[in-house]
């Protein structure tokens, strides 16, 4: 089990709270899909992928990831169980999805270069230490219950 | 895997404002591997690696450096890394897994000093060259 201290605890929340869900979870699938065009391959009936600004425009691009950094919200109002937070979105992910883990610790390191990119100094090494740990837990969580 | 034309495009017209700070974007980078992945300090029990530090510094400079290099020679990154590749099989002999994390933390670092520029398709050309460079590095390991 993830421990977090109250400072990595600090650092995520205190940034957490100046995310704008709905873009930075666009912004998180859509650079996702670019940079590892493989990932596509869970979202065939999601329409136009074939550019980067394709993706980065498209309706249900934005609207997934505004699904998925949503549920990580979750996750930080649970650092301490992680695990259960996620228990049934991991037998979600293994049973009917079929996504392998990998791509969960890509699209954390995602998130964490955007955060990087919205709050730039604010984003020391500290504060992105803490994330790395957050998104590192949130995916072995998500992986817990593959089988 | 290898860059497009509009990728080799991206990066030298990025270089310029990235040299440019060479110094503290190395040191940056550093800092960050070492905050986010301590294991990577088993690396350097020579060093002293708090912020700030002139090792960090130093170290952080050649490793841009040697980016640099590549970016030169962007068509033959392997001809340019030659003897840094030799370096780290025969000497250094850093596991292959740290070169991601390094690459993870330079990105985050160029993220972080150029918002505007690292676009989507810049952060493709990016993650792509630092995957070579780091390919090149390890070439000669086994």
């Amino acid at each position: 089990m993830v421990h977090f201290s109250p400072e990595e605890k600090a650092a995520v929340t205190s940034l957490w709270g100046k995310v704008n869900v709905e873009e930075a979870g666009g912004e998180a699938l859509g650079r996702l899909l670019v940079v590892y065009p493989w990932t596509q391959r869970f979202f065939d009936n999601f329409g136009n992928l074939s550019s980067a600004s394709a993706i980065m425009g498209n309706p249900k691009v934005k609207a997934h990831g505004k699904k998925v950094l949503t549920s990580f919200g979750e996750a930080i109002k649970n650092m301490d169980n992680l695990k259960g937070t996620f228990a049934k979105l991991s037998e979600l992910h293994c049973d009917k999805l079929h996504v392998d883990p990998e791509n969960f610790r890509l699209l954390g390191n995602v998130l964490v270069i955007i955060l990087a990119s919205h709050f730039g100094k604010e984003f020391t090494p500290d504060v992105q230490a803490a994330w790395q740990k957050l998104v590192a837990g949130v995916a072995t969580a998500l992986a817990h219950k593959y089988h | 895997m290898s860059l497009t034309k509009a990728e080799r495009t991206t990066i030298l017209s990025m270089w310029d404002k990235i040299s440019s700070q060479a110094d503290a974007i190395g040191t940056q980078a550093l800092e960050r591997l070492f905050a986010s992945y301590p294991q990577t300090k088993t690396y350097f029990p020579h060093f002293d690696l708090h912020p700030g530090s002139p090792h960090l510094h130093m170290h952080g400079t050649k490793v841009v450096a040697a980016l640099g290099d590549a970016v030169k020679s962007i068509d033959n990154i392997a001809g340019a890394l030659a003897k840094l590749s030799e370096l780290h099989a025969y000497i250094l002999r850093v596991d292959p897994v740290n070169f991601k994390l390094l690459s993870h933390c330079l990105l985050v670092t160029v993220a972080s000093h150029f918002p505007a520029d690292f676009t989507a398709d810049a952060h493709t050309a990016w993650d792509k060259f630092l995957s070579i460079v780091s390919s090149v590095l390890t070439e000669k390991y086994r």
